[in-house]
């Protein structure tokens, strides 16, 4: 089978610096892969390299090419607006946008003038996969600035539901939360690879250990390796991966 | 010798407090004494009828008229240009060498004295484009002059929106412009109100651009192209001349509530807004 992503030989450079080195990289549908490693070795910068997110910094600079479904989305020619449409996006830090909640789902869908007939139906299924439509029924039409920060989180997840996306990136999605919302979060992802591509970031090694499919470990803005997560947390091929994962650095 | 703290708290205390009371009390003493002065000429005959023997007597109509229209005009016309440029400047371009130039440039401009823009607006509105000294010349000129005004008080609203909330837009794939109009502009509505709101109450309260660009008819303005007098100029001339204090106070009182109830009226629906956002 054709892999959904196939990256290759992606560097990124901000202002010269090199911040991810020549990565090849194949992402299989329907499956979670988490990118692990420690702060600084490139892993966000990899996640916003899939929706082509790091060209808003001033300095930006990339080489190397990212096949989605085989179409580089780096070609000059490729619409971006509809690679972010596909290529969902989560953050580390949950941004509700200051608007009702109902608003904040539908936010995508209304940019593309999506018919208001489907809209409610949208909002419903969005917030049902995203495990928030309970705690939110009765009070769609206020502000999503009252709800907590793992209501918000669950939210932006929404709201990435909301686009129909084929692929959704989320970059540490639990790095603030409490283990409750934590919990959440990971039963919807686990429900959600069935229908999406799923590639999380994470700082949380028994995160990726518990719900990934596969796993790719960097360091210093370079892939040190991939595989089945079950291979990498018992037996990697890599010392430095090794390293990781027992804990020894990072 | 080190003060205790609770003496340099009760300290800071008093000197900020007084700070505080000091100018609340010149404000109030302004005020005051402007409307015990002006109040008891007051009435809807002298709001709403012409003046006569130069404003010794009668009312102040053309000027309430003259009042309204040229800030009006002023804003209409300098509110989508200066709300523009600081889009522009703050979403469309990087930080550069020429940004910076434009920033220095509109802050040299927000200090020049109000009458070199009479004096400017009175050569090129009034006298090169033939415009003459009308309320088209006036508001011109007084738009000019705000313009700095709206644009660096804009650039503040917008810069101060979060950067995320132009991620998020951007990641669930809104073009820059969506970004701008759904997520940026709203966000930064109480910001430029208020940069609006000091435009309106400068352009209000200006007599050199007006009296340089619009004239200083007594009669009630027609068309665009008609000479006016606002109640700022007209108290100036009343007093200046001497030809009526009790008048002169009558339209600075007025003058003085219609600027208060123009920025009541501008927060109140300011909060309305914000109230359905939060």
């Amino acid at each position: 089978m054709n892999p959904k992503f196939d990256i290759q030989g992606l560097s990124v450079y901000f202002n010269r610096v090199p911040y991810l080195l020549s990565v090849h990289l194949a992402v299989s549908a329907n499956r979670i892969l988490s990118i692990i490693g420690p702060s600084g070795s490139g892993k966000t910068t990899f996640l916003r390299a899939l929706n082509r997110m790091n060209e808003l910094e001033p300095g930006s600079h990339v080489e190397g090419a990212v096949l989605l479904d085989g179409q580089d989305i780096y070609h000059p020619r490729y619409d971006v607006v509809g690679l972010r449409k596909k290529v969902g996006m989560v953050f580390a830090l949950p941004v509700a946008l200051p608007m009702s909640i109902y608003d904040n789902v539908i936010y995508g869908p209304r940019l593309s003038g999506n018919q208001r007939h489907r809209q409610n139906e949208l909002v419903e299924i969005s917030l049902r996969e995203a495990f928030l439509w309970d705690e939110v029924k009765a009070r769609l039409k206020t502000s999503a600035l009252r709800l907590s920060g793992g209501q918000q989180q669950r939210l932006c997840l929404a709201r990435t539901l909301a686009l129909e996306p084929e692929v959704i990136l989320l970059d540490e999605p639990c790095s603030g939360l409490d283990p409750i919302s934590t919990a959440k979060i990971e039963e919807a992802l686990t429900q959600l690879k069935e229908r999406y591509t799923i590639i999380l970031v994470t700082n949380n090694t028994k995160q990726a250990a518990r719900i990934s499919d596969e796993a790719a470990f960097f360091l210093m803005g370079e892939l040190v390796e991939a595989g089945p997560t079950e291979k990498i947390f018992t037996m990697p091929s890599d010392q430095r991966t090794n390293e990781y994962i027992t804990g020894r650095f990072g | 010798m080190r003060i205790p703290p609770r003496l340099t708290q009760a300290g800071a205390f008093i000197i900020l407090g007084s700070a505080t009371l000091l100018t609340l009390a010149v404000l109030a003493f302004i005020i005051g004494f402007v409307l015990q002065k002006g109040l008891p000429v007051l009435s809807l005959r002298f709001l709403f009828t012409n003046p006569q023997d130069m404003g010794r007597s009668g009312g102040i109509f053309p000027m309430l008229v003259g009042s309204v229209l040229l800030p009006l005009l002023a804003v209409t016309l300098a509110t989508p240009l200066g709300v523009g440029t600081s889009v522009f400047l703050s979403e469309y371009t990087r930080e550069s060498r020429v940004t910076r130039l434009i920033r220095f440039g509109t802050d040299c401009l927000a200090g020049i004295p109000s009458i070199i823009f009479g004096l400017f607006g009175f050569i090129f509105f009034v006298t090169t484009l033939r415009l003459g000294w009308s309320i088209l010349s006036g508001g011109l000129t007084l738009a000019f002059m705000i313009l700095p005004t709206i644009i660096r008080t804009s650039e503040e609203a917008i810069r101060a929106v979060p950067k995320s909330f132009r991620e998020v837009s951007f990641s669930l794939g809104a073009t820059r412009w969506q970004t701008v109009r759904k997520v940026v502009l709203p966000n930064a509505l109480p910001g430029i109100v208020t940069g609006v709101m000091l435009g309106v109450a400068r352009s209000i309260e200006e007599t050199a651009v007006v009296i340089f660009t619009a004239g200083s008819s007594l009669r009630l303005p027609t068309s665009l192209l008609d000479s006016t007098r606002t109640m700022a100029v007209h108290f100036y001339i009343l007093a200046r001349e001497g030809i009526s204090t009790e008048n002169a106070y009558g339209t600075a009182a007025t003058l003085v509530i219609l600027v208060l109830t123009v920025n009541l009226l501008a927060y109140w629906l300011m909060h309305r807004v914000m109230a359905k956002r939060s």
